[in-house]
């Protein structure tokens, strides 16, 4: 370990490294603790490192790549001096002040940072259906990243499961690709933004099953079908699919902090006055603590909010310590 | 680039996979795969450590769908390990370099 850091941001999706930027532009010299390599959005440059086109991120006229996007933003962070480590965090203590950090595995003796104030952006991931057939089928097939692997399935049948944006994301990409492309949704509407909704259903690709549940996914080696139950008629059916993609919406990446952070019933870290976290000196922004919005842009706000909250935390605790010293 | 890493192609595959005297980890990747840019420096890091005992293979499947269709690869990253000219393992998806280490060491 070298030394107490003053800023150690734990994340590095949008949030996370705005907040290095305005950090490291502070001279506050931020640690960055990245993440290790996934291929779900829990890795370094978070969700966006598995997402096509970004054409919503304000200053990129004609859109730009998820990972591209990404690239930028770190080489932004690494010109004002953060300093980016590739590791995933194994532990966290936040009872006592300066906060440990533990990361690949270790979780007892030296923590293997400390730091004065720390910023939580480690984002939320996708979730999946939590069928017994899925691992043995993930990457055969079965996908929650149609970006990575939608090249794959050319003139097959593909189903899309989800309703939201990044379901129909997903589907649209995909008719690249496919043959057609069934989107299965629980519900007999989507959630998704209407211009995404208008050119789903203008999409003559794209078919769609309401008010349907994915009960089993059937295949031998890689995925070819699933069985579905009408959620309003309980009658089941089978669908021949060629490839399954999972969108049905994300959890928060809170485990670490469980039992030492206040959060709301699904893992959502509570968030007050700002960044403010339950804990003093602990400040959490991005997907993390959002369950409205979701955007890059906003996650990218909020880690600027985080590191404006610690930057002026810091001072106010270095300034008390300072106060305290001359009186006594 | 370390010189134990190889580009290979729907052409030379067949002969540097069965030519090679160490074992050979293939990398299925694409230039838009955001996972594959984050395993690819992993793999360089492996390749130097490995050297003499393995050899990394670089298929770009844009290029080389025939090969990647050969192998059933259907998500990238996927990394497939051959001995012999045989695969041996097969791991999907991208991993930090301790969990590669790992998977790879119950073969090598």
């Amino acid at each position: 370990m070298s030394g107490i850091r003053d800023v150690i941001i734990v994340g590095s999706g949008p949030a996370g490294l705005t907040a290095a930027i305005y950090t490291g532009r502070a001279n506050i010299v931020p640690l960055v603790i990245a993440g290790e390599p996934s291929s779900t959005g829990d890795q370094p440059g978070g969700q966006l490192m598995l997402t096509s086109d970004v054409e919503n991120y304000p200053g990129f006229v004609d859109g730009i790549m998820g990972p591209d996007l990404m690239g930028t933003f770190r080489a932004q962070a690494a010109r004002f001096g953060a300093e980016i480590v590739t590791a995933k965090v194994s532990r966290v203590d936040l009872t006592s002040r300066p906060f440990s950090v533990w990361t690949n595995g270790d979780s007892t003796g030296e923590p293997t940072f400390q730091g004065r104030s720390l910023i939580i952006a480690t984002g939320a991931r996708a979730l999946m259906l939590g069928l017994p057939a899925e691992q043995q089928l993930l990457g055969r097939g079965l996908s929650t990243c149609a970006t990575c692997d939608g090249f794959f399935f050319r003139e097959r049948a593909i189903g899309v499961v989800g309703g939201g944006d990044s379901a129909i994301e997903e589907a649209l990409f995909l008719t690249k690709f496919a043959k057609s492309v069934t989107v299965i949704h629980r519900r007999k509407e989507l959630r998704a933004s209407k211009i995404m909704q208008d050119r789903a259903f203008r999409n003559p690709k794209i078919e769609f099953r309401w008010d349907s549940m994915v009960t089993e996914i059937l295949g031998n080696g890689s995925v070819s079908g699933v069985r579905l139950r009408d959620v309003t008629s309980g009658e089941e059916s089978t669908l021949d699919l060629g490839g399954l993609f999972v969108a049905i919406g994300h959890a928060p990446n809170t485990d670490l902090f469980r039992g030492q952070l206040d959060m709301d019933p699904n893992g959502y870290i509570t968030t007050h006055d700002g960044t403010r976290t339950s804990v003093e000196g602990v400040f959490a922004s991005g997907d993390v603590q959002d369950t409205v919005y979701r955007q890059a842009v906003t996650a990218a706000g909020s880690g600027c909010m985080a590191a404006i909250d610690a930057e002026r935390w810091l001072e106010a605790t270095a300034h008390a310590a300072e106060q305290a010293q001359s009186q006594s | 680039m370390p010189p134990n890493i190889v580009t290979l192609s729907d052409s030379n595959f067949d002969e540097e996979i069965k030519s090679s005297e160490e074992a050979v980890l293939v990398d299925f990747w694409a230039e838009w795969c955001g996972p594959c840019k984050m395993v690819a420096p992993i793999l360089q890091e492996i390749a130097t450590e490995q050297e003499g005992q393995l050899r990394i293979g670089k298929l770009n499947i844009d290029e080389n769908l025939e090969t990647a269709r050969r192998f059933e690869v259907m998500s990238i990253p996927t990394l497939i390990l051959f001995r012999d000219g045989e695969p041996q393992l097969r791991i999907i998806g991208a991993k930090g370099k301790g969990q590669l280490l790992q998977e790879l060491q119950s073969v090598l």
